[in-house]
């Protein structure tokens, strides 16, 4: 029960503010309160090579780039130290098989912090 | 074996790299043809993944093409056609040919194209495309199911130092980097101000990252137009476009340009290379390489 009403709840709360996709993975934390999944793209990793010149998004061009709008709010925003911290780390690939549940079950359950058996990352910016 | 690994990590020699043309017919002999234009000017070329998001002859066939024609590939990878399974099967087809170049980009996206109906991929982004080729040549696909023996890899990426914003593009060099890109081919560029600002940036912190920006040889103000009104990510500043346009002979002052460009780059901190894109397809490519001092090399042809 639980788990059905939680993904609706949570995309109730969510989409009218970050235009939340449900991707079941939350990062907005770590990038500047500013959804990634919006990006046309889907770019988990900071903007691609195609932004304007007034910082707006190659596909979409009266959109700013999500990820212009999210390095701001980086810099900008009054949030804690580890989140900005976490603002330059590799974030993994997508887990599709997340899509459309809750992150907040997700989170609790660790369940967003589990990766492909290869994936790996070297170095630390910290 | 790669040359441009040697070069850049075993001498202190400067490359050249540059933009092989998409193959659309023409059979095997237009490759040659293409070969042999720039087998004497470049150290490795670069094998396109449907450039601009215009479907081409694929990546891997002509990087095996290129290399039966004694030119070394730089063979690019996009995220906007494939999933994490095609593009670890392009990077192991890749292995499989002796192809050890790899290059990983986001890729533009397909409404840049003439396909603008299709649908866009992006099932991966171009860092964790990067992470991905580092594992494979650790001796393991993203599942973690074992490759023995592991491919031998020299990985390259590409970043725009002249688009916003401007400051976090050097950390995104660096978080490629990190996840295993040695060398950086950096997207054309008309800033010289933010170029060298991002070349400092990242030598600062990587100065082993090698960095090979870009120039393109256009035919004139129209060309110079096109990249500003059209490209993705650049911009041509109006003092160029005026300067081009008022000259008596715009086809030479836009060369003239993009030399005064070309050597400004290579001075920079970090440097270790130039990449020519050549929108001319005349004879210009080779007196510009003479005027960047540099001299043929007699082509050699290892079929």
């Amino acid at each position: 029960m639980l788990k059905k009403l939680l993904p609706f709840v949570e995309h109730a709360l969510k989409a009218p503010v970050w235009d939340c996709r449900m991707c079941g993975q939350c990062v907005l934390h770590s990038t500047g309160m500013t959804c990634p999944m919006t990006c046309p793209k889907t770019l988990r990793n900071g903007p691609c090579g195609g932004v304007r010149e007034n910082g707006h998004c190659e596909v979409i061009p009266e959109m700013q780039c999500i990820w212009v709008k999210a390095y701001d709010r980086t810099i900008s925003l009054p949030l804690p130290k580890v989140w900005k911290q976490h603002y330059n780390e590799l974030r993994p690939p997508v887990d599709m098989q997340l899509q459309g549940t809750s992150s907040w079950v997700n989170l609790v359950t660790k369940r967003d912090q589990q990766v492909p058996g290869g994936w790996s990352v070297q170095g630390s910016e910290h | 074996m790669s040359v441009l690994r040697e070069k850049l990590e075993n001498s202190n020699d400067v490359v050249f790299t540059a933009e092989f043309p998409s193959v659309d017919g023409g059979g095997m002999a237009s490759v040659e043809r293409n070969a042999a234009r720039l087998a004497p000017w470049f150290d490795a070329v670069n094998a396109t993944d449907n450039p601009a998001a215009h479907a081409h002859t694929s990546n891997t066939t002509t990087a095996i093409a290129m290399k039966m024609y004694g030119l070394e590939p730089i063979m690019q990878i996009v995220c906007r056609d494939k999933n994490r399974l095609a593009i670890q099967s392009d990077m192991m087809g890749a292995s499989l040919h002796g192809i050890t170049n790899l290059s990983l980009l986001t890729g533009d996206d397909v409404t840049a194209g003439d396909e603008p109906e299709a649908r866009r991929v992006f099932d991966i982004d171009s860092a964790q495309a990067i992470n991905i080729a580092r594992i494979l040549g650790e001796g393991k696909y993203l599942s973690g199911r074992p490759i023995k023996p592991a491919p031998d890899f020299y990985l390259g990426a590409v970043e725009n130092a002249a688009a916003p914003p401007f400051d976090y593009r050097i950390q995104r060099a660096l978080k490629k980097y990190r996840a295993g890109a040695k060398f950086l081919q950096l997207q054309i560029c008309f800033h010289p101000d933010r170029l060298e600002a991002f070349c400092k940036g990242v030598a600062e912190v990587a100065p082993d990252l090698k960095l090979i920006p870009t120039v393109v040889l256009v035919k004139g103000a129209k060309g110079l137009g096109f990249m500003n009104d059209k490209v993705p990510g650049i911009d041509v500043p109006v003092s160029f476009l005026a300067r081009v346009q008022k000259a008596s002979d715009p086809s030479v002052e836009v060369i003239k340009l993009t030399l005064e460009l070309a050597r400004h780059a290579l001075t920079l901190p970090g440097v270790r290379g130039l990449h020519i894109t050549d929108f001319r397809h005349d004879d210009s490519l080779d007196s510009f390489m003479n005027d960047l001092g540099r001299t043929p090399k007699r082509q050699t042809t290892n079929r």
